[in-house]
């Protein structure tokens, strides 16, 4: 059994890697709620303020609602379509009699896709959606979100799919349903919380998404990411604003790790290592 | 019954087939194509410029690829290491307490969770040198001011700390699911054998540990070779090349410098080499499912 020191010194341990990892974010939280001024002259006590928040959202030049509903948009129909078109593949796949093969090669692939650096493939997608007149729009961004976050949406749905029980589909294709009506009527509602898992996961990694952001879109279509980004870029590094938006780009991260923890670590260990 | 079964099947399979197709075999054909080619923008239209090998034969001397990939290598062989130090000892840490166990899951899947270009941008206000967090700690404890970035040297240690706290989470979350799934029928016999504490950590737990640590290790050595948002924002490769990295080389190349060509070389032979490695990574992870099973 733990005696009471073991016990102590775990818990000790557990909080200072728990203050390191939490201290970054209490900075910038100060950060964000001080004025230009007192982020220069590194002042500790401060009166806070709204007015980096002020400035972020409704300064004149200020976009930030729109990058924020842009950014939604993207999430939601890159997860929506992973959702969709990962669950019909993953059933098919591991479900139902197809040549191994095929299953072998878009699994082997997809794993390997997921291991390449993705801007290796930002420049084709460039070219693509400039030669097809998509350069700037928000479907250029979320079929490349798709294509990106496929990997992890595919692992997790699969390790989902083959923790299912298998009576109940071999039961439902006795009584006469086809495979489309299993898929509908059995499949999709035993694997809700591994949708749901994946729809969080995946939601995020596309909100969180800077690099193929930036290089795919120009202002009008710009998500949260790459406006935080040009704060820092420009004459003078804009530490308040930075600080702002990044708080408020915290806020999806924070409230789906609140309310589903659970989900969101068998998710990410399942797609992780298969 | 059969036939629209069949059909099922294709359309199942239709979508994800013609993504993966167009959106990541073509573009690695258009890049191998491209990389053939003397590539400008002209008029709203690319031309083309047929050059053979000539951008491969410049890729040596390009200032940045070589030092970048080097670097990238350094880099994924030193943050993986502490990573892999410090994942163990918090995942043991978390499999042992019964309080507060959510809670310190949910805190350390934060720095997994949130997007890089914010971790990036709190981390580049807090190696600031005028008013960053660790320069006023030091100059708190009568310290000079560290050039955090400015240094070529003490800047890749910097980027070096920053890669070790955004990805210990993730080491932390998949030796965490390890630990959990031991046997643990094994450790009741170590406990009648008299084993406990510190012992049982090195003679039963490690061991058994070995297979998840092996497979966590090459999976996440592969995937830092990903490291781009960190490093946009916090240094952009600089001082000099000290903390150039391939991706950082290639979108330079592609997106600054507008040079298509030589972009591309530089993706082919970056995919060359981490295809090798991918290859090493996968019969490796092969042979330890089979020797763990």
């Amino acid at each position: 059994m733990q005696t009471k020191l073991e016990k102590n010194i775990t818990y000790s341990v557990l909080i200072f890697f728990g203050i390191i990892v939490l201290a970054p974010f209490i900075w910038i939280s100060t950060i964000a709620f001080k004025k230009q001024i007192d982020i220069m002259m590194m002042k500790m006590v401060f009166k806070p303020t709204l007015f980096n928040f002020d400035k972020l959202f409704f300064s004149k030049e200020s976009t930030f609602f729109n990058d924020i509903f842009n950014s939604l948009v993207v999430g939601i129909g890159s997860t929506v379509i992973i959702l969709i078109i990962c669950s019909m593949a993953a059933f098919t796949m591991i479900r139902l009699k197809i040549p191994r093969w095929i299953t072998a090669m878009i699994f082997l692939w997809v794993i390997v896709f997921h291991m390449l650096p993705p801007i290796t493939f930002v420049a084709s997608w460039f070219q693509i959606a400039s030669y097809v007149g998509l350069f700037n729009s928000r479907i250029a961004l979320i079929l490349a979100h798709v294509t990106i976050n496929l990997p992890i949406g595919l692992l997790i749905i699969a390790s989902f799919m083959r923790d299912l029980p298998m009576e109940i589909q071999e039961a439902a294709l006795i009584d006469g349903c086809s495979s489309r009506q299993a898929y509908i009527k059995i499949i999709l509602p035993l694997l809700a919380p591994g949708l749901f898992a994946t729809a969080v996961i995946v939601f995020l990694f596309s909100w969180n998404d800077f690099m193929v952001a930036m290089n795919l879109t120009a202002k009008a279509t710009q998500t949260v990411p790459v406006s935080i980004a040009t704060f820092s870029q420009q004459y003078e590094v804009r530490y308040g604003e930075m600080a702002a938006g990044s708080l408020v780009s915290l806020i999806p991260a924070l409230i789906l790790t609140f309310f589903a923890q659970k989900y969101i670590v068998k998710g990410l260990t399942a797609g992780a290592v298969k | 019954m059969q036939n629209k079964d069949l059909s099922w099947k294709i359309y199942s399979l239709l979508p994800i087939v013609l993504i993966l197709i167009f959106l990541t075999l073509l573009p690695l054909v258009s890049i191998f194509y491209n990389s053939f080619f003397d590539i400008r923008w002209k008029d709203g239209g690319y031309i083309y410029n047929f050059i053979g090998f000539q951008n491969y034969l410049e890729l040596p001397q390009n200032k940045f690829y070589v030092p970048g990939l080097i670097n990238t290598i350094k880099l994924a062989i030193i943050g993986v290491s502490f990573q892999m130090i410090f994942g163990f000892v918090i995942a043991l840490g978390i499999s042992k307490i019964k309080k507060g166990k959510s809670f310190f899951v949910s805190l350390f899947l934060l720095p997994i969770l949130l997007p890089p270009i914010v971790i990036g941008s709190i981390w580049r206000l807090m190696y600031g040198f005028d008013f960053g967090i660790f320069n006023y700690l030091l100059a708190f404890l009568g310290v000079f001011p560290v050039d955090w970035l400015g240094d070529p040297t003490i800047a890749f240690v910097s980027v070096v700390i920053l890669d070790v706290w955004h990805w210990t989470p993730f080491v932390v979350l998949l030796l965490l699911a390890g630990l959990e799934s031991l046997p643990t029928d094994v450790y009741e016999a170590g406990r009648v054998d008299g084993t406990s504490g510190w012992s049982e950590i090195v003679h039963i737990t490690f061991p058994l540990m070995i297979p998840t640590i092996i497979v966590t290790l090459v999976f996440r050595f592969i995937l830092s070779f990903k490291v781009f948002d960190e490093i946009y924002l916090l240094t952009q490769g600089g001082p000099g090349t000290s903390t150039e990295v391939i991706s950082y080389s290639i979108y330079e190349t592609f997106f600054e410098s507008d040079n298509i060509g030589l972009g591309s070389v530089m993706s082919v032979v970056s995919l060359f080499v981490i295809s090798i490695l991918i290859i090493v990574v996968l019969n490796i992870i092969k042979r330890v499912n089979k020797y763990a099973n």
